[in-house]
């Protein structure tokens, strides 16, 4: 714990330095072109951008610790902290739905594949694999929009539904953004997985549950696939930070209101109090994901739990 | 004697490899009656595990391997069933203790899953009744506290508990036939005879057949009512532990024998070694194949493979130059 | 691999070459907008864009700043981690535990959200995006060859040379650095496909190059907005070149894998 705080206190000096040195005055930002010096000048002030930097940083992190972000320097000048309670739900619910169909998709063939480790499918699932890592997302959601909506007339193109407004509706939009997402996921873990299904199929122990009688299926799940699943996990936590990589991009693509677009969108206004609050928030989620999947170790296998305990 | 519980005839086991075919088992017969144990003897590379697994249908025909010859098991031949059947009869058939305790449990799952998913598969039973199954099970094959033992992860055991769970899970469902593969091989020396003994215990009181694979002659000896002695992938000998050990015909039994150390030896005897390695199956030689390593070899060894040929005492031996020829000479 | 060669002679040769307008928007008033490929032959074989720009053109600079940035930023990025990971792991001690956090923490950001993050404060040109993407590389290096350090520095001959007197940087550049580069470089080869990739979402997402500066990833991004429906040569022709790309840098970079850190094949 003490090392994720570590961790995250350099990643908010490094925020909130980093974007100190942001070209450019704030102030123009707020107020726009044209103005008089004196007005930038009273602006400036105003945001507290003539104080020395540490009592700047200072501040910023005490408002921080107390919950407050600060506010966005472009209009609406709401919260920093509202923008991304109403931005990282959605992004949430993408790469949580994008993670659950790329296992979904994963598993199986992953299964299916060691299975017939040699054979015709594992071969062609494996180059297929290979073909999506070699696809950056954005091109996969291109491919899909043009396959999915503008072949097959799929999926309509339209405003991002709340969960809370239609849960069906949201089903419905997310889906395809999701896909997006999963796909390259699915294709990491496929090659993955396989890898170590393989090597665990010729122990010993599933040799003996063969000859206990037990049907392949049975064995493929219930004795080969935890084993297996390590490399996964580890890949999982590496993965994660692919994943906010690609809901971004996805989300800009699909024109959806996450954290993705909202980062891109201050990016490019240059509305600095907008991009740390974000970045520190992403860094927050994925370092604490990142901690979780440590944990999990445990539960697939009981011999680190007792190391641990 | 009554009709055979298992019957091996001229059983073939290919391995198509990118080297070449591996003839690892080639031209193998024996059978067992019911309640008969049979200790399977040779070096390493002998081929006598793949003969355990390929008799049981662990290995089969497939793109990889050709199996020839039959195997009938109470009558019905183990290669032609289909893959669903073939599975009906291991654990209540035929089930099979593994080398090594170590790697053939699952180390994700609890001792107790081990044996109640194979009495749930076979026995349709319920959860309880399995459960009480198991823990009757494991104290049958002496493992203290059984009822805690069940919810223990395999890594908590030592080596010589987690055989006895193999052991147990094995006879879960009362097989006729059980084949054991080396069981004592990775363990410590000191555990190796109460394995051994549980075993033959086991096998007495359930009027279960048995199969014991072993390098180890000790193993076998006392154990097993017929030995069948094999060298790269044949039968060199064959017959009754007893007087096969007494007396070998075969030269490779002989030199095998030979090289085990005996507390009746006065000290600094020398222990014989068999000079040479076991061929390369990939490659192995004419004729007899133990010719290269063998004392006794002749021209005609090396050219001509020795018939198994019966010898007086229900015993056969596949040699052109045999012992009781030789020694008569002597 | 022949795309690769053929990819990295266009790149190379692009000045030289009888293209097509690639980036003079002014020129591009007097070309046809949206030509239709032409094939082998018309004026603009691969048609032109929405600034009358022509596509192939277009398409092999594209090459040229896209594999440009990846491999400076590959470059900077090996020589920088590589060399910090060597000697944090031969070092020791607190340097060893400082190296350890600050990489930490650039790998807690996750690495798009860095580059929109710096895209923020540096302006888009290749030696700045490049820096910013050989800051992606850096952590994933350091601890690489800080493990192969580490490894390398308990064998024997290590040690032998030690008893012999050896100096410390005679021991590390001599003894250790040839045994850690191999492991390093073939990361550094699948580090070219996952940065070419970076680099194209950066401009697609109109953070990276800017227009009408072509790269691979503002070019698919022109096809944005129902352009490609009508036209879809525009994102057809740099999707296929970007496929192609990652695809053998890829091949390439799990071949160098297998050969020099079979270890790390796996992955």
């Amino acid at each position: 714990m003490l090392e994720l705080a570590a961790v995250l206190f350099l990643v908010s000096i490094g925020v909130f330095l980093l974007l100190s040195l942001v070209p450019g005055d704030p102030a123009v930002a707020v107020l726009g072109e044209g103005r008089t010096p004196q007005e930038y000048a009273a602006m400036r002030h105003e945001l507290g951008l003539d104080q020395p930097l540490l009592a700047r940083y200072g501040d910023w992190l005490g408002g921080v610790l107390h919950g407050d972000l600060g506010t966005s320097l472009v209009p609406p000048q709401t919260g920093v902290l509202e923008r991304i309670g109403s931005a990282l739900p959605v992004s949430l619910e993408l790469a949580v739905l994008g993670l659950v169909l790329a296992l979904l998709i994963a598993l199986p063939l992953a299964m299916w594949s060691a299975y017939h480790q040699g054979g015709r499918a594992d071969r062609a699932i494996s180059a297929a694999t290979f073909g999506l890592l070699s696809m950056p997302s954005f091109l996969i959601g291109i491919v899909l929009i043009a396959l999915l909506v503008d072949g097959l007339g799929l999926f309509a193109r339209n405003e991002w539904v709340r969960i809370g407004d239609s849960i069906g509706g949201n089903l419905h939009h997310a889906f395809l953004p999701a896909l997006t997402i999963a796909l390259m996921e699915a294709a990491m873990f496929t090659r993955i997985l396989r890898g170590d299904l393989v090597t665990t199929l010729h122990e010993d122990f599933i040799l003996a549950a063969r000859a206990r009688g037990m049907s392949p299926l049975r064995i493929m799940l219930s004795d080969a696939l935890r084993p297996s699943s390590f490399s996964l996990v580890t890949v999982l936590g590496l993965s994660i930070g692919r994943l906010v990589g690609s809901t971004v991009i996805v989300e800009y693509l699909f024109a959806l209101p996450g954290m993705g677009k909202l980062v891109i969108d201050a990016a490019n206004q240059g509305n600095y109090p907008v991009v740390q609050g974000a970045v520190l928030v992403i860094a927050l989620v994925y370092v604490a994901s990142n901690a979780l999947i440590d944990r999990s170790y445990g539960l697939l296998d009981p011999r680190t739990r007792r190391a641990h305990a | 004697m009554s009709t055979p519980l298992l019957e091996v005839t001229d059983l073939r086991t290919v391995f198509h490899t990118p080297r070449g075919d591996v003839h690892a088992v080639d031209g193998v017969s024996f059978s067992l009656a019911p309640g008969e144990s049979l200790g399977l003897v040779g070096e390493s590379g002998s081929g006598k595990s793949v003969l355990g697994r390929t008799v049981m249908g662990l290995i089969g025909s497939g793109a990889t391997t050709t199996v020839s010859g039959s195997v009938l098991l109470g009558g019905r031949s183990v290669h032609d069933l289909r893959p669903a059947e073939r599975r009906r009869l291991w654990g209540p058939e035929v089930a099979m203790v593994f080398q090594d305790p170590m790697t053939s449990l699952n180390p994700v799952k609890r001792v107790g899953t081990h044996l109640t998913e194979t009495l749930r598969r076979h026995l349709r039973c319920s959860r309880a009744d399995a459960v009480e199954r198991g823990i009757d099970l494991l104290r049958q094959v002496g493992i203290p506290e059984p009822a805690r033992r069940m919810r223990q992860y395999p890594h908590e055991l030592s080596g010589g508990m987690r055989q006895r769970v193999v052991i147990a899970t094995a006879l879960a469902c009362d097989p006729r036939l059980l084949i054991a593969d080396e069981p004592t091989t990775a363990l410590d020396v000191t555990v190796q005879k109460q394995i051994l003994d549980l075993l033959a215990s086991l096998v007495a009181e359930r009027t279960m057949a048995m199969v014991l694979v072993s390098h180890d002659l000790g193993a076998v000896a006392g154990r097993t009512d017929r030995v069948q002695v094999m060298y790269a992938g044949r039968t060199v000998e064959s017959g009754p532990t007893r007087p096969v050990f007494a007396a070998p015909d075969h030269p490779y039994t002989d030199a095998l024998l030979a090289s085990i150390p005996r507390l009746g030896n006065p000290p600094h005897t020398l222990l014989r070694t068999i000079e040479g390695n076991p061929p390369d199956m990939g490659r192995p030689p004419e004729g007899c194949r133990f010719a290269p390593r063998c004392g006794f070899a002749s021209a005609r060894c090396a050219e001509e493979q020795p018939v198994a040929a019966v010898v007086p005492g229900g015993r056969e031996v596949a040699c052109h130059h045999p012992i009781l020829e030789v020694s008569r000479g002597r | 691999m022949t795309w690769l060669t053929l990819i990295l002679g266009a790149a190379l040769l692009a000045p030289l070459l009888p293209l097509g307008n690639h980036d003079d928007s002014v020129a591009g008033l007097t070309q046809p907008v949206f030509a239709a490929p032409g094939g082998l032959g018309a004026a603009h074989p691969l048609g032109t864009n929405n600034y009358g720009l022509d596509v192939l053109a277009r398409a092999v600079y594209g090459a040229r700043t896209s594999v440009v940035i990846a491999l400076l930023a590959v470059l900077i990025g090996t020589a920088v981690g590589g060399l910090v990971g060597l000697v944090s792991g031969f070092v020791r001690g607190t340097t060893d535990r400082v190296v350890g956090i600050l990489a930490n923490a650039l790998l807690a950001v996750p690495p798009l959200i860095l580059l929109i993050a710096l895209g923020t404060v540096l302006d888009p040109s290749v030696r700045s995006i490049a820096f910013a993407l050989s800051l992606l590389t850096i952590p994933s290096m350091v601890r690489l060859a800080r493990a192969n350090t580490i490894t390398v520095a308990q064998r024997e001959y290590v040690l032998a040379a030690r008893a012999l007197g050896a100096g410390r940087v005679r021991l590390m550049l001599r003894e250790v650095l040839p045994n850690v580069v191999l492991p390093v470089l073939s990361l550094s080869v699948v580090m070219i496909s996952v940065l070419v990739v970076a680099e194209a979402s950066l401009s697609f997402l109109g953070i990276g190059i800017e227009q009408p500066q072509p790269t691979w990833g503002n070019m698919i991004a022109e096809g944005q907005g129902g352009v490609m429906q009508e036209h879809p040569y525009i994102v057809v022709v740099p999707g296929i070149c970007l496929f192609l790309t990652v695809f053998s840098f890829n091949l390439l970079g799990e071949k160098a894998q297998k050969r020099w850190d079979p270890r790390s094949a796996k992955l």
